[in-house]
């Protein structure tokens, strides 16, 4: 993470570009209820993908199936060229978890926590890069009841991507962070993905998903419901343009695909200025809301 | 951080990390003032209260008590720093993540347990180090009187140790928050010591409370450590008039497999399914 490296290519180039996750139809049932009801996704290798969803929509469910520590109740799972549920050591070891547990004591230092899980693993980074990477070195020596919560988290990455995963999770990464730790904890895994490690991450946030995701994911009500590059979520209900004025002292709006036409008509049939005229597009969050059923699409809000 | 990685070693061998756990084990151990309190140092407390106040008294067969007490202390203390110790810190170490963080690296399930069976073997030895010492120096108690009577209490404590060891995994894995796992062991260890002869001898409380006490490893692993510590004669005046050992090591044998295959089938690295 002190080195920036150049991203590989789209897709990658290992495995023959086979994909670093494919799923297909995945279902997962609690006590009759789906969670998962036919979820569809790909992470090329390579790339970071983030599953946007509210709370209850399946993420971590998702996550702990590919992660091969939750079992499925239909569906086709890859998982690193693997089948999760069938996963041994081996396969275990190309994968990375950013796991919010807590690591291994309270009262084991954070060097000392890095040092005992490098035991783990045939091919671990040397601590003191660690620590630099994820820049804890000051408090290598601090116990980690002594952390705070964005320092825990940090650490949380040191131990995700000790082994050199070729893969790494991270289930709402920042959830319960500051602004600050929160931008810092952004710059961390943007450095991971640069140096070409695949990323999954889940989260509720529209602008941690912008700043982080080469490709977003929404799932919603157990499927994944829309995937596209960030800026490009949502094209259909993003060309929904809202013209808006006033007349008659009263707020008027029209919804339209074509504003230009709008305006013309409206200039045309106003013979002055268009008292507060707006022409607004629907921004990353309008998109997501109306993805995810929380404001009924085609309805002016 | 480097790029992707074509090539890997096979993982690290199960012993190489069940060493490193036992280290982790004993360090975090040390480090836990709640436990070195609860389950190491109560024995040595216990020896010198009881041994101070009722140094004068005789138990039945005209065995001093301290010397009664130390075969008592020293299998209760067997059962604090195996059974007690594990349940509790299992079951924490489930709520807290640690283990579903195991389950994630890969952790082979073996390689875990070694290392708290490795931090059980260490913390008993150092226990009844301490306490051997104490009762002998401080209450005149004789130590174990030939090679015999050591080697009885070499296996008693071993088989105790073990049976403790996996019934601990075996309860860690009970429904219920960490802290309710932990007090609901404690309680069950305080009214078992009552019931297994540790402060009344067994011929002294009523046969329904030795019919209980005999289900259980205490009242023998107490028994076989009373074997190996008082004289011989002093067997004349237990229950079944004579250590039994046979019955000991049938009963803790059991309790062995009955735990292993309790562990074998509920040890879970996470809290529930969902």
């Amino acid at each position: 993470m002190t080195t920036t490296q150049m991203a590989p290519p789209p897709g990658g180039v290992r495995d023959g570009g086979t994909p670093a996750i494919a799923v297909r139809g995945l279902v997962k049932r609690y006590g009759g209820r789906a969670v998962l009801d036919g979820l569809d996704l790909e992470v090329r290798r390579g790339e970071c993908f983030a599953l946007l969803g509210p709370n209850g929509a399946g993420k971590t469910t998702t996550i702990e199936v590919l992660e091969g520590v939750r079992s499925r109740d239909g569906g086709d799972v890859t998982v690193l060229g693997e089948d999760p549920a069938r996963g041994g050591r081996a396969w275990r070891a190309r994968l990375g978890v950013v796991s919010q547990g807590e690591p291994a004591g309270q009262a084991l230092s954070v060097r000392e926590t890095l040092d005992h899980f490098a035991a783990y693993t045939a091919t671990p980074r040397p601590t003191a890069d660690l620590l630099a990477a994820v820049g804890l070195t000051e408090q290598a020596g601090s116990r980690v009841a002594r952390l705070s919560g964005g320092q825990r988290r940090r650490l949380a990455v040191a131990l995700g991507v000790q082994g050199r995963p070729d893969l790494v999770f991270l289930d709402e990464p920042t959830t319960g962070l500051d602004p600050v730790a929160r931008r810092r904890f952004w710059e961390l895994i943007g450095d991971l993905r640069d140096a070409g490690t695949t990323i999954l991450l889940t989260t509720h946030y529209l602008d941690e998903a912008a700043e982080l995701a080469d490709r977003v994911g929404v799932v919603s009500g157990g499927r994944l419901v829309e995937v596209a590059p960030p800026a490009e979520l949502g094209a259909d209900l993003r060309r929904v343009v809202t013209v808006g004025w006033t007349e008659a002292g009263e707020r008027r709006s029209v919804r339209t695909e074509a504003p230009a036409a709008v305006l013309r008509d409206l200039l045309a049939t106003t013979p002055h200025e268009v008292p507060g005229l707006t022409v607004t597009r629907p921004g990353l969050e309008d998109v997501y809301l109306q993805l995810v059923g929380a404001t009924p699409g085609g309805e002016p809000r | 951080m480097t790029a992707v990685l074509t090539d890997r070693p096979a993982p690290p061998t199960t012993l190489r990390i069940a060493l490193a756990r036992i280290g982790l084990e004993l360090r975090l151990f040390a480090r836990e003032k709640q436990q070195v309190a609860f389950s190491f140092a109560y024995p040595v407390v216990m020896m010198v209260i009881f041994g101070s106040v009722l140094g004068g008294d005789e138990r039945p067969g005209g065995i001093p008590f301290p010397q009664y007490f130390l075969a008592g202390i020293a299998a209760t203390g067997i059962m604090l720093t195996s059974f007690q110790a594990l349940g509790t810190a299992i079951a924490a170490e489930r709520e807290t993540g640690q283990l579903e963080r195991l389950q994630l690296l890969g952790t082979p399930p073996v390689a875990y347990f070694a290392g708290k069976a490795g931090q059980v073997l260490v913390t008993t030895a150092a226990q009844l180090a301490l306490l051997f010492p104490v009762a002998h120096f401080g209450f005149d108690v004789p130590l174990p009187a030939d090679l015999g009577h050591w080697l009885t209490f070499g296996w008693v404590a071993a088989l105790g140790a073990l049976a403790g060891t996996v019934l601990g995994i075996a309860v860690s894995a009970l429904p219920g928050s960490a802290t309710s796992v932990a007090t609901g062991i404690s309680a069950f260890a305080i009214v078992l010591q009552f019931f297994s002869g540790v402060f009344f001898a067994p011929n002294e409380t009523p046969g329904w409370m030795q019919q209980i006490a005999a289900l259980f490893p205490l009242k023998w692993l107490n028994q076989g450590m009373r074997s190996a510590l008082l004289p011989d004669r002093a067997g004349a005046v237990e229950v079944a008039g004579g250590w039994e050992h046979g019955r000991t090591v049938l009963v803790l044998v059991a309790w062995v497999i009955i735990g292993t295959v309790v562990c074998v089938r509920t040890f879970r690295w996470r809290r529930s399914e969902g």
